[in-house]
């Protein structure tokens, strides 16, 4: 029947309509299940994964020393020169010239955080840090040393 | 008692006693037009706000909440954003109309306010066609649509302009056969008649079932005359980036924007008036006890806890609904409302020449 | 005023488009509207150039390269090791699934054995992956036709999924986690337990979906018989994916070839017979809970062992050419590499199913009204950066 027909439909698709406001209006009533985070203000007790790829940084001990030999597998294996190593060097005692770090320039514009050079460092002197709050002023503060003054490479890493 | 009747009543006595029956008119008159520009304003900013936070809520988001205490004064902020933002003018737009179009939405829904009554005797104007004036002159909204879409000179305006003319015109009659069926119930068109005729009971509780029925028709209908969701095909932003309004910016844009807030806000009062009983508060019948205690609430607080009621509702289909398309949305008017509220308005005329409502 | 002669008259100087290459279109009456490279609907950079007779739409052209990167001509200068994490890059929605791929070519071509753990891991990851990526495709979809609230909503589960990830891989879209022979670091010890408890919150939440969006009168009536794919077109075209599974091509990569271990689980191919938007939609919406299924049967069983093989530190491709394809949450994606023997490939090519995908859309679009077109495009999930590269 016609009728029949088009009653049927209309009153089947108000049901699934109110079906729908039923949903809304739950989330409406139940403030409960409201999923903002208010980023700036929960800085405090926001933490970050540990495995987050922020960004590069080379690791100092207590002592002002690092584990990077400057032997540029990380600069190698960059995609997007991210990393420049400067390296100069140094008189060991017994005379000999050894190459050191001088300079471990990071271009953190250009990083694009692929971790390959953690994995391609063969001393474990880069990880990734899990900082990522990295908007400045000036695009030449995102390039940076990493390597701190005066630090100097830890006895016995080769 | 402190209402807004005896505030009026009080002004007008005043200005009768200290100046001659003119001056006090004239007074009156200057009065009531920056009254209804204070409640634009008041109006805009409230119903921004109410509808961003219902939206956020129903999106499981906080909403507005920086600007101000639990950001109420965000709507505040985003009107000096838009007074101090350029109002462009497109090269190859009409300038006069494009620049008139705003303008046009903005009187419709200014001349909507004259025979709403807000509270007990709280009336710019007892006309005794109300409810035809309003179903009059809210299609001239229709004009300032075509006007902005066809002066903006974009194909993405024009297509907007041309969609909300035929919706605007289409729906216009179920909303008009919708509000007839309360007009054949209470035999008057005079906006308060209609609400004395409430005092036993709203209609929409007396009226049966075809009251209920024309009630759903009013507000399916008046949701796609002030083209929102699901039938905002006038806007679309996801089809036409906004349509009509697709080239107006800064202040031009604000008045289209407030408008639609407004033109939402007339046609939810005009829906409580007419089903909902408008200031009357909610009487049962013969309960006199009742119907005193009800009586104690302000008639002002009954007629905006209805209208803010209907406008939630239609913030509610807005933020659930997917929108229609063109040809399905005129289907819905010509094949179901209409021949349903037609129907219903027999059904009507019946109860009401037997007089089986309550 | 006469407007009309003018918008005719702009239309005819248009010099791209000169009459006679228009197709079915291009007559006084008609109006040439671009959607697109800035528009809300195509979700990026597309470019739609769109002939229009009132509503209805006479012909559909995209236009691309917006966002053309030479993604393949980049890797012919990285090595095998690091061209990789370009690909995150192509369809960032499925990134694992395209580093998967790119892994899967390289391991072939250097024969490595790949641990067990390792390719139930990326199996498990991948599907994660699928999931998020067809819950942003409801979301998006449910906003292209009007439905705003579907879009958080649909982002609550996907958070969960992008914490899994952060959690494991340490990033949310781009996370290069595959290297060949495995995989970068091993999964985090809370994954298992994270997983089972989104499969249980999702499985509950993909019903609200239907309440919300997939029942809706409006939304049947604006999918049904919209945007008609026949299998015919659909082989034809070239479409792979959901695209194509909507109008019942058997053509999922992970049940015809089977790579990593889909050929140990159990899951069925979603084959709709529908052709419109909605069996599209319905292929994915059905497709999700095959995802769950497929994650279900693995989680508890990650074998023990190591999650990479052992490889030379300089990977060298011997001279020849290899192909591998997966099924992406889009569709088929190859990779082919032409190797000299050097540590970088001489000519990479990547077959993305967004672009073949793309080429139906005039075929369907024909006859059918502007709001359509806009529901089209979300049921085919176009990601442009896939489809230009």
């Amino acid at each position: 029947m016609f009728i029949v027909k088009y009653i049927k439909d209309v009153f089947s698709g108000i049901k699934s309509l109110l079906v729908g406001m039923r949903r809304t209006g739950y989330y409406f009533t139940h403030h409960k299940e409201i999923i903002t985070e208010q980023y700036p203000d929960n800085r405090d007790t926001l933490v970050m994964a540990d495995r987050f790829k922020g960004e590069v940084v080379l690791l100092h001990d207590e002592n002002n020393e690092h584990a990077c030999t400057g032997c540029t597998a990380c600069e190698l294996a960059c995609p997007n020169a991210t990393i420049k190593i400067v390296t100069k060097f140094d008189i060991t005692p017994e005379g000999k010239k050894k190459k050191a770090l001088d300079k471990f320039v990071y271009h953190l514009e250009l990083c694009t955080m692929c971790n390959l050079c953690i994995i391609a460092c063969p001393t474990d002197a880069i990880k990734m840090a899990q900082t990522f709050e990295h908007s400045v002023y000036d695009r030449a503060e995102l390039t940076k040393i990493l390597n701190k003054p005066d630090s100097k490479i830890r006895e016995g890493v080769e | 008692m402190w209402s807004l009747t005896n505030i009026s009543t009080g002004i007008h006595d005043w200005l009768i006693q200290t100046f001659n029956p003119t001056w006090a008119l004239i007074i009156e008159m200057v009065i009531a037009g920056i009254a209804v520009i204070g409640l634009f304003a008041v109006l805009g900013l409230v119903l921004v706000l109410m509808e961003r936070r219902v939206a956020a809520w129903m999106q499981i988001r906080l909403g507005p909440n920086r600007v101000g205490p639990f950001g109420l004064l965000q709507s505040a902020a985003d009107t000096v954003k838009l007074l101090v933002k350029e109002g462009m003018t497109p090269d190859g737009a009409d300038k006069f109309l494009f620049n008139l179009a705003p303008f046009i939405a903005m009187m419709v829904a200014m001349l909507l306010m004259v025979p709403i009554a807000f509270a007990k005797d709280f009336q710019l104007w007892d006309l005794n066609i109300g409810v035809l004036y309003v179903s009059a002159v809210s299609s001239i909204m229709v004009i300032s649509i075509l006007m902005a879409g066809w002066a903006s000179n974009n194909k993405y305006s024009l297509m907007g302009a041309m969609r909300s003319g035929a919706q605007i015109v289409s729906y216009e009659l179920s909303a008009g056969l919708s509000i007839l069926t309360i007009v054949v119930l209470t035999g008057s068109l005079n906006i308060n008649d209609i609400i004395i005729a409430q005092a036993d009971g709203w209609w929409i509780f007396k009226g049966h079932i075809p009251v209920i029925i024309s009630f759903v028709i009013f507000i399916i209908a008046v949701t796609a005359e002030t083209n929102r969701a699901p039938f905002d095909l006038a806007e679309a932003e996801s089809e036409l980036t906004s349509g009509f309004h697709t080239e107006y910016s800064g202040m031009k844009f604000a008045l289209f924007f407030l408008a639609e807030y407004i033109n939402v806000f007339i046609v939810c009062a005009i829906g409580a008036t007419l089903f909902l009983g408008g200031w009357m508060p909610f009487h049962i019948g013969n309960w006199e006890s009742f119907n005193h205690v009800m009586d104690y609430i302000p008639s002002s607080i009954w007629f905006f806890g209805k209208t803010f009621f209907l406008i939630f509702v239609i913030m509610w289909f807005r933020w659930t609904f997917p929108r229609l398309r063109i040809d399905q949305l005129l289907n819905l008017e010509w094949r179901y409302l209409l021949p349903i509220s037609m129907f219903n308005l027999l059904l009507a005329t019946a109860i009401a020449i037997l007089g089986w409502h309550f | 005023m006469f407007r009309e002669t003018e918008i005719v008259k702009d239309v005819s100087s248009i010099p791209p488009f000169p009459q006679d290459a228009v197709q079915g279109g291009g007559g006084a009456g008609d109006l040439i509207i671009n959607v697109g490279p800035q528009h809300p609907a195509t979700h990026g950079v597309l470019h739609l150039v769109i002939t229009l007779n009132g509503e209805t739409i006479k012909k559909v052209e995209p236009h691309l390269g917006y966002i053309h990167r030479s993604i393949e001509k980049m890797c012919e200068s990285l090595t095998y090791r690091q061209f990789i994490y370009v690909t995150s890059r192509m369809d960032y929605l499925s990134a694992h699934i395209n580093n998967h791929a790119c892994a899967l070519c390289v391991e072939k071509g250097m024969q490595i054995e790949v641990p067990d753990r390792a390719q139930v891991i990326r199996v498990i990851m991948d599907e994660l992956t699928r999931i998020a990526s067809h819950e942003l495709w409801w979301g998006a979809m449910a906003m292209d036709i009007g439905a705003f609230t579907p879009f958080f909503h649909a982002f609550r589960e996907r958070e969960k999924i992008n914490e899994i990830m952060e959690e494991t891989c340490g990033a949310r879209l781009t996370m290069n986690y595959y290297v060949p022979g495995g995989l970068r670091a091993d999964m985090h010890p809370d994954f298992q337990k994270k997983v089972k408890e989104f499969i249980v919150l999702f499985k509950r939440k993909i019903d609200e979906y239907d309440e919300l969006v997939t029942g809706n009168i409006i939304f049947i009536n604006r999918m049904k018989g919209v945007g008609m794919l026949s299998k015919e077109d659909a082989v034809s075209f070239g479409c792979s994916g959901p695209a194509a599974r909507g109008s019942g091509v058997h053509c999922d990569i992970r049940k015809l070839y089977p790579y990593a271990v889909y050929d140990k689980v159990e899951f069925d191919e979603i084959l709709e017979t529908g052709c419109d938007s909605l069996a599209r939609y319905m292929v994915r919406i059905r497709e999700m809970k095959q995802s769950v299924r497929i994650i279900e049967q693995l989680i508890d069983h990650i074998p023990e062992g190591d999650f990479q093989a052992k490889t030379k530190a300089v990977l060298k491709l011997p001279k020849g050419e290899f192909y591998t394809r997966v099924e992406t949450a889009r569709g088929e994606l190859g990779v082919y590499i032409v190797s000299e023997g050097a540590t970088t490939p001489y000519r990479i090519k990547f077959r993305s199913p967004g672009f073949s995908n793309l080429s139906a859309l005039d075929s369907m679009a024909r006859g059918s009204k502007l709001g359509d077109l806009v529901a089209m495009m979300g049921t085919l999930d176009l990601v442009i950066p896939d489809i230009d590269r």
